[in-house]
C-alpha cells in the first residue's frame, strides 16, 4: 500500500442528520488531518445527502477513515476513490470592475479562451464564473489577477466515480 | 397521569396510545425498555422528569449518586456486570459537562449506556441561556451516537433508538438531550422498540470461507496462541470459546477487559497480555506461528511496538468492528461477525490437538516468572504488605466469586493480574481510559445490578479521592460494597515511572492522606484499618461476611512496582520482569 500522502476524493452517503457534520469532521480532525474541500448536497436518492470530501493522506489513512466513518449510525456507505477513478469538478466566481471589461481588450479574450461564462453585468462590476478542474480554474485566476479581482470564491470539490456506487440496491435489501 | 392504558409488551411491542407529557414519555419509555434503575442528579433542566420519577418511584428505581461522574461510572458496573443498558441522568451545562470523563470510558470499553440530559428550553437555545451548554457537540467524539429532542413526539422514536444502538452490536455509550419545554409538552405518546435503522449494520455476517480459512490455519499451527478480549463476554461467546481452546488445545491468553471469560485456574488459561500482562503470554507472542485474536483490538497497552509485534506470526482476527481489522496489527484472516456464531461456526472444523510441547515453553516462562515476581508479590518475607498478598486473601475469603472492580493504577494491575475469577462479567474495570475515580462508584452500580454476588472495590489512595463523596451513595442506598483502599501513600504507577524513567524525581506523586477510617465512619460504613500482616486474614474475613457494605484500607509498602513490565515503546518480547 502506497505510503505517500495523496488526494482522495471521499463520497459518504448518509441520513439528513443535525451533528453529522461534526461527527464527521471530527474524525479527521482528531487524526490532525487537514479536510481540503467538503461539500455536503442531496444524493440521486431521495432523503439520502451525500458528502464530497477531499484530503490528503496516505492510502492506508484513508481506508481507516472510511472505516471509521462508516462506523457512524447514520452513514450509509462511505467510499474513497483517487483523481483517476472520478469526474470531478470545482466551480468559481470572479466579481470584477465592469470599466475593464470595456477597457482591457485582453480581458475579453482571456474570458473567451477560458470559456467562462458573464453571470451578470452592471454599471459597477460583472461577474464571471467558471467550472472545471482545479487547474483550469487557478489558471483562469492567474490571468485575471493582474487586472485586479474584487471578490473571488470557489466551491469544494464535486465528484462523481467512474464506477458504480450501489446505495439504491444496498436502501433496497434493508426494505426486504 | 390520566390514561388507563398500560403498558404491553407483544410481539410488535406496540403499545396503546394516550396523552402525556414528553417527561412522563421518558420514565414510561424507560420502564418500556425493561429499566429498573437510573443513576442521576437533578438540576433546574431536568425537573420535570425528576417530578415524573417522583411519581413513578415504585416502578423505577433512581439512586442520586453525589457527582454526575459518579452516576456514569455507576451505569458503567450496572452494564459491566450485567450485560444490560446503564442509564444515567443529568441537568444542563455543568450536569451534562460531569457526564463526559463516563461516557468516554464507556465508549473507549464498549459499554452500553443512555443518558439522559436536561436541556434549556428550545426558544433558548444558542443564546447563552443560564446551564446552556452545547452538550451534543461536547459529546459528539465520544458517544456511539447522540440527538438532541426539541419536541416531546419524538421522544418515543429517540429513546428506543438510544437503546437499540446502545447495546446492539459493538455496544457504546448514546446521549440523549431533551429541552425542557419538550420536558413539559403533551402528546399522544405510543412506544415501539427499535429493530433495525437502515443506515446502520450493527453485526457482520459471519462469513463461512473466512472461518474455514480459519481452521485450516489453526489446523495447520504448530505454536498456535489465542488473545482473547472483552468481545467475548460482550458476545456472550465464553461457552464457545472455551470449546474451542479445550478442542484445538490452544494456550490462551487475555486483555484486561477479557479477564473472567474463562476461569483463572483454566489449564489453558496463560495469564493477561499487556504492559503488566504475564511473561509467558507477551513474550511468546513474538514466538506463535498462528495469532487468534478474538474479540480485542490491538491496543498499544497491549502490543507495545507494533514494529516487533507477532511479526513472525500469521494473525487471525474475529472482529465484530470491521473498523478495527487491520487497524493496528495487518491480519492474515478476518472473521467478521460476533463472537459467538463465529467461534460456533469454527469449532466443528477445528481438529483436536493438545500441543504439549509449545505449553511447556509457557509452563517454564511461569516459573521464572513466579520465581522473580509472583513469589515476592503473593508470598512476601519482607515487612511491608503487598498488594498481592491482599487480593490472594480476598480470593480465599470469596472463594473466587466474588466480582473485582478495580480503579487504576499499581492496585488495579495487581487485581487484574491476582484476582481469581470463576465466572465471567467478574472483572470490572476502566481499561481503555484509565480513568481513575472509576471503581467506588462502578462498585455501586454492580452491587445493585447483581445483588446476589459479592462485590470488591479494589482502589488506590489518589484514585479514591476523585470519587469518595460516592460515600454519600452508599450510606443513603445501603448498598452492601466491600471497599479495599490500597494505601501506598503515592500516586504509585506515575511514581513507579518516575523511579524507573525519571530518575527517581517524585514530582507531586506524594499523598498526604487524611485518615480515611475516620471518613468512612462519617457515613456510617464500617471500617478497619490494617497496617500489619497478622491482621489481614481477620480483617478481610469479617469483611466478607459482612452483611452491609465495609471499608477496609490495608497500609502497603510504598515503594513497590509492578512487574512484569513493557516499557512504552518496547517489544512485548522484551517485557521487563525488574
Ligand atoms: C483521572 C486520571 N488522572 C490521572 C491519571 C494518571 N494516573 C494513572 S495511575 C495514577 C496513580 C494512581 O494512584 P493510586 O490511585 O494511589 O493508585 P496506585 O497506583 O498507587 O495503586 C495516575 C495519577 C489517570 N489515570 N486518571
Ligand atoms: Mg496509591
Amino acid at each position: 500500500m502506497s505510503q505517500e500522502n495523496q488526494i482522495y476524493t471521499v463520497s459518504i452517503y448518509t441520513e439528513n442528520n443535525i451533528g453529522l457534520l461534526n461527527r464527521i469532521s471530527a474524525i479527521f480532525q482528531r487524526r490532525h488531518i487537514n479536510i481540503e474541500s467538503i461539500v455536503s448536497s442531496v444524493s440521486e436518492i431521495k432523503g439520502v445527502s451525500r458528502w464530497t470530501i477531499v484530503v490528503k493522506v496516505t492510502e492506508e489513512q484513508i481506508k481507516k477513515i472510511i472505516g471509521q466513518i462508516e462506523k457512524q449510525v447514520e452513514v450509509i456507505k462511505a467510499f474513497y476513490h483517487t483523481d483517476d477513478e472520478t469526474i470531478h469538478q470545482e466551480s468559481c466566481l470572479f466579481k470584477i470592475k465592469s470599466d475593464l471589461l470595456f477597457d482591457e481588450r485582453q480581458i475579453q479574450n482571456i474570458i473567451k479562451d477560458s470559456n467562462a461564462n458573464i453571470v451578470t453585468v452592471n454599471k459597477k462590476f460583472f461577474v464571471l464564473e467558471k467550472s472545471g478542474r482545479r487547474q483550469e480554474l487557478d489558471e483562469l485566476h492567474q490571468k485575471l489577477k493582474p487586472f485586479g479581482i474584487m471578490q473571488f470564491v470557489r466551491s469544494g470539490r464535486i465528484a462523481v466515480t467512474k464506477d458504480e456506487m450501489k446505495i439504491s440496491e444496498m436502501l433496497l435489501a434493508f426494505k426486504n | 397521569m390520566e390514561n388507563t392504558q398500560t403498558i404491553t409488551k407483544d410481539e410488535k411491542q406496540v403499545v396503546t396510545s394516550t396523552r402525556i407529557s414528553g417527561s412522563e414519555a421518558v420514565v414510561r419509555c424507560l420502564l418500556a425498555e425493561g429499566v429498573e434503575t437510573v443513576y442521576g442528579y437533578p438540576g433546574g433542566a431536568i425537573m420535570p422528569i425528576y417530578d415524573e420519577l417522583y411519581k413513578y418511584q415504585d416502578k423505577l428505581h433512581h439512586v442520586l449518586t453525589r457527582h454526575e461522574q459518579g452516576a456514569t461510572h455507576a451505569a458503567q458496573g450496572f452494564a459491566r456486570i450485567s450485560g444490560k443498558v446503564g442509564v444515567a441522568m443529568a441537568t444542563s451545562g455543568p450536569g451534562a459537562t460531569n457526564l463526559i470523563t463516563g461516557i468516554a470510558d464507556a465508549q473507549i470499553d464498549s459499554t452500553p449506556m443512555v443518558c439522559i440530559t436536561g436541556q434549556v428550553a428550545s426558544h433558548l437555545l444558542g443564546s447563552d441561556a443560564f446551564q446552556e451548554t452545547d452538550i451534543i457537540g461536547i459529546s459528539t467524539p465520544v458517544t456511539k451516537w447522540n440527538h438532541q429532542i426539541t419536541k416531546a413526539s419524538e421522544i418515543p422514536e429517540v429513546i428506543a433508538k438510544a437503546f437499540y444502538i446502545a447495546k446492539s452490536g459493538r455496544p457504546g455509550p448514546v446521549l440523549i438531550d431533551i429541552t425542557k419545554d419538550a420536558q413539559f409538552e403533551e402528546f399522544d405518546f405510543e412506544y415501539k422498540t427499535c429493530e433495525a435503522i437502515r443506515s446502520y449494520k450493527p453485526v457482520p455476517e459471519t462469513q463461512p470461507e473466512q472461518v474455514k480459512a480459519a481452521a485450516d490455519l489453526i489446523n495447520s499451527a504448530k505454536k498456535p496462541m489465542i488473545v482473547w478480549g472483552q468481545g467475548v463476554i460482550l458476545g456472550e461467546a465464553e461457552e464457545e470459546l472455551k470449546a474451542v481452546i479445550e478442542k484445538a488445545g490452544i494456550p490462551s491468553a487475555w486483555t484486561i477487559l477479557g479477564a473472567s471469560a474463562i476461569p483463572t485456574s483454566h489449564p489453558l488459561n496463560i495469564g493477561m497480555v499487556g504492559m503488566h500482562g504475564n511473561y509467558a503470554p507477551n513474550k511468546l507472542t513474538n514466538e506463535c506461528d498462528v495469532l487468534i485474536a478474538i474479540g480485542m483490538r490491538f491496543d498499544d497497552r497491549v502490543t507495545g511496538n507494533l514494529a516487533t509485534y507477532a511479526k513472525q506470526a500469521k494473525v487471525i482476527h474475529f472482529e465484530i468492528d470491521p473498523a478495527e481489522v487491520d487497524k493496528n496489527v495487518k491480519t492474515d484472516i478476518a472473521v467478521l461477525g460476533d463472537a459467538k456464531t463465529s467461534l460456533a461456526a469454527l469449532l466443528p472444523l477445528l481438529e483436536a490437538k493438545s500441543h504439549d510441547n509449545w505449553h511447556n515453553e509457557f509452563k517454564k516462562l511461569y516459573d521464572v516468572e513466579f520465581e522473580k515476581v509472583i513469589k515476592n508479590d503473593l508470598h512476601p518475607t519482607k515487612e511491608g504488605l503487598t498488594m498481592g498478598e491482599v487480593l490472594k486473601q480476598i480470593n480465599t475469603e470469596t472463594k473466587g466469586e466474588a466480582a473485582i472492580v478495580s480503579d487504576v493504577g499499581q492496585h488495579q494491575m495487581i487485581a487484574c493480574r491476582y484476582a481469581d475469577f470463576k465466572v465471567s462479567k467478574s472483572n470490572i474495570t476502566s481499561g481503555g481510559l484509565g480513568t481513575m475515580g472509576f471503581a467506588l462508584p462502578a462498585a455501586i452500580g454492580a452491587k445493585m445490578a447483581a445483588p446476589n454476588r459479592e462485590v470488591v472495590a479494589i482502589i488506590g489512595d489518589g484514585g479514591y479521592q476523585m470519587t469518595i463523596q460516592e460515600l454519600g451513595t452508599i450510606f443513603q442506598t445501603r448498598v452492601p460494597v466491600k471497599i479495599v483502599v490500597l494505601n501506598n501513600d503515592f500516586l504509585g504507577m506515575v511514581r513507579q515511572w518516575q523511579q524507573l524513567f525519571f530518575d527517581r524525581r517524585y514530582a507531586s506523586t506524594e499523598l498526604v492522606n487524611p485518615d480515611f477510617v475516620q471518613i468512612a465512619k462519617g457515613y456510617h460504613i464500617d471500617a478497619k484499618r490494617v497496617t500489619k500482616r497478622e491482621e489481614l486474614a481477620d480483617a478481610v474475613k469479617e469483611m466478607i461476611a459482612s452483611d452491609s457494605a465495609y471499608f477496609l484500607e490495608v497500609c502497603v509498602e510504598k515503594e513497590d512496582n509492578v512487574f512484569p513490565m513493557i516499557p512504552t515503546g518496547a517489544s512485548v518480547s522484551d517485557v521487563r520482569l525488574s
